[in-house]
């Protein structure tokens, strides 16, 4: 077992669209067979919360070059494209 | 599982066939509903203006008939509870991925939120609602309370 990658998550106060997006995300990539560890905090914070984490994935814009893979998607709460998403943080995680 | 919406969503705070100007209107009319329920302070309808100006919370659909669920902090709320809007005509709110974009929006769900799990809850049981296109429809066309608690509940 190799240790599950770090995927931290972001919206805008860090509480009720980050959490909804990590348990969507968290449930469609055990599907996949791909267990991670999740993290939440506000858009305005991420650049302090970057250590050990593999990816960032926002619904809220992200401040640029933050030096680490990231997704900014609604797909999650709308259900637009979720599979393309899906697949992206499939390749980032694997890579 | 949606079975939960109806649970904060007051029968007195669903609002159809409403004709407003802007994204600020419908907030400011939803808001007024949740503290004459007895849900939110005073201070809440300019503080959700606040955030929406800032965190903006359009969602887009892929279409003419948008979402957007407004919402603010927990020391605004006194319960939680759930307000909800139909529009006659689309009034604009910004993308919540990218503010710069606006999205013509029909359905408002204004969210009063104070606990951290029931809003994970309730914001969950609304992306499931919206990620049906039919769903959409039917709450745009939804003539009666009851309509819209047979389409969330």
């Amino acid at each position: 077992m190799t240790k599950p990658k770090t995927v931290l998550f972001a919206c805008g106060t860090g509480i009720a669209t980050s959490t909804v997006v990590a348990h969507a995300v968290e449930d469609a990539l055990k599907k996949r067979g791909i267990s991670i560890a999740t993290r939440q905090c506000k858009t305005t914070e991420v650049v302090s919360h970057l250590a050990d984490v593999d990816l960032v994935v926002s619904t809220a814009q992200l401040p640029k070059d933050l030096g680490k893979p990231a997704i900014t998607t609604l797909a999650f709460l709308t259900g637009i494209g979720k599979d393309d998403v899906l697949d992206k943080i499939e390749t980032i995680l694997k890579s | 599982m949606a079975q939960a919406l109806m649970n904060y969503l007051d029968p007195g705070a669903i609002l159809l066939g409403v004709e407003a100007k802007s994204d600020q209107e419908v907030i400011r009319l939803l808001a007024e509903r949740l503290h004459s329920l007895g849900y939110v302070k005073p201070s809440f309808a300019e503080a959700v203006l606040a955030r929406e100006a800032q965190l903006p919370t359009g969602l887009p659909l892929g279409g003419d008939n948008n979402v957007a669920v407004p919402h603010t902090d927990p020391e605004h709320v006194l319960k939680p509870g759930l307000a909800f809007a139909a529009l006659t005509a689309p009034v604009s709110f910004s993308n919540m991925e990218d503010p710069d974009e606006k999205l013509p929006v029909r359905l408002v769900f204004l969210m009063a939120l104070n606990d951290k799990d029931k809003q994970v809850e309730m914001l969950q049981e609304i992306a499931g609602a919206i990620q049906s296109p039919e769903t959409i429809d039917a709450l745009i066309k939804s003539k009666s309370v009851e309509d819209v608690s047979r389409l969330l509940g």
